[in-house]
This record gives C-alpha cells, structure tokens and sequence, in this order.
C-alpha cells in the first residue's frame, strides 16, 4: 500500500511539473523574445506583461503543486528513488507533452536526448 | 543562438546546481526537522547558507523563464541538464560525497544528450502568424 502511494505521488510530481513546464513555454512564447523586448520597451513592461500572462501564472502554480507532491513523496520514501524516478520521467513526459501540446518539432535527435539525459540522471543518483 | 542565449543556458545551469549545493549545505547545519514541528523549517531562511540558495534559485527560475521566451522546452531541458554535472561536482569538492563509478556513467549519458540536442535547432519555426516571437517583434517596429 505504500508502495502505491509513493508511486501515486511520483506520478504527481511528473505530472505537475510537466503542466507547468509546458505551461510556462506556452506563455513565454506568448510574451516574446524577453531579451528584445527588453532593449525596446524596457525591463519593467516585459515583467509586466509575464507577470500579467495566464499561462505563466498556472504554470507557477503547477510548478508548486509539483513541489508539494514531491515533498509528500519524500515523506513516503527515500530521496534516492523519489528523486532521480520522477526527474527522469519528467524528461520523457516533457518530451511527449511538448510534442502533444506546443507542437515542437521532437526528432530523433531531442528523443535519443531526452532519453539520454533520463537514463543519465537515474545513474547520477544511483 | 547568439553567445548572449548560450550564457543565458549556462546562467540556468549555475544557479540551479550552486541554489540547490547551497540549500542543501544549510539544511545540513540545520538539522532534520520532523513534519509536526514544520513550523521550525521557516527559521530555515535566517540560515545564511539557505538564504544564498533561494536567492539563486530565483536567479535560476528568471534565466529558465528568459530562455523558454526563444528556445523550445525539448531543447532548454536538455542543453541545461549539464547542470546535474556540476551539482554532482560540487557535491564532490564541497559537500564531501563521493562520486561512484555509476554516478560517472550516469555524467557520461547526460554529457551525450546535451550533446546531441545542442547540434540541433532551438527553435521550432511555426509557418503560422499565430507564432508569437515574429509577432511580438512585429509589435515592437511597429
């Protein structure tokens, strides 16, 4: 029964912050390029405008609804399965929701690195 | 991508991997705290070392906004993944942990992803007028 409650709150963690990693590059992308924006119109609108987007105020919610999840899991079970499982599923589920959602163009290229990275990270924290 | 957005991917690395060394170096010297006296864990930001460490994951959380504003999250994710690397680094040289045979093979993997999405483009070229980096450039001549 623990067992399935740390993988309900890994699920959670992967989740959450794929919302909200998605979320965030939606409505970055919607704000512009914050670099030219900025030479133009000056830091404090480009702020302004990101602080005042919909997409990148739910994506900072997910991002803490992500970080509850995790603190949860870490109540449940170890640091080393918690979180190297839900940072490297993060990696693929961004993969798969990026391609879904915010039609980037994932070749072969980002898969092999997003698989990649995954793999890497669950070493790192072996 | 210009040497600009390339400081802006080692920026996020950075801050991330010396925000969270930091984070951890505090709440090391802190001690462990049990979930019924989480109110203790707010006194945790009077902790300089903690304190540090949130002011960098700040900076770290303004880069990452920065580049998702002109490269793709399948690009950003990975070419900013290095920073595992170092963190594991810093964990060697400043937290005294050890660096395993797998751990080196798990720097190597990573190493290789960031490898392979870097050769690529960062950016997914919409044909639509609805992709807004043109049309927020646009605005701005306009």
């Amino acid at each position: 029964m623990k067992h399935a409650y740390t993988w309900g709150a890994i699920l959670a963690v992967v989740l959450a912050s794929t919302t909200g990693d998605v979320l965030l590059s939606r409505g970055m992308k919607q704000v512009g390029d914050v670099s030219k924006l900025g030479r133009h119109k000056g830091i404090l609108v480009v702020v302004g405008t990101t602080l005042r987007n919909p997409n990148f105020l739910l994506g900072v919610l997910a991002m803490a609804l992500a970080f509850y999840s995790l603190l949860f899991a870490l109540s449940w079970a170890d640091v080393s399965l918690v979180g190297p499982a839900s940072a490297s599923l993060t990696f693929v589920a961004n993969a798969i929701a990026a391609k879904l959602f915010l039609h980037e163009r994932v070749d072969h290229r980002r898969w092999m690195a997003a698989l990649l990275v995954a793999g890497g990270v669950v070493l790192l924290a072996a | 991508m210009t040497f600009r957005k390339y400081l802006v991917l080692a920026g996020i690395m950075v801050f991330a991997a010396v925000g969270d060394s930091l984070l951890s170096h505090g709440m090391r010297q802190i001690g462990s705290i049990s979930l019924a006296e989480w109110r203790s864990a707010m006194f945790a930001i009077f902790n300089p070392s903690v304190a540090l460490g949130i002011l960098f994951l700040i900076a770290f959380f303004v880069t990452y906004t920065m580049a998702l504003s002109w490269a793709d999250l399948t690009y950003v994710l990975p070419a900013t993944s290095l920073g595992y690397v170092l963190l594991a680094f810093l964990a060697k040289f400043f937290l005294h942990e050890q660096i395993t045979t797998t751990r080196w093979l798990g720097i190597l993997l990573i190493s290789l992803g960031v490898g392979f999405v870097t050769q690529g483009p960062a950016l997914t070229e919409h044909p639509k007028p609805s992709c807004l980096p043109e049309t927020a450039e646009t605005q701005v001549k306009s």
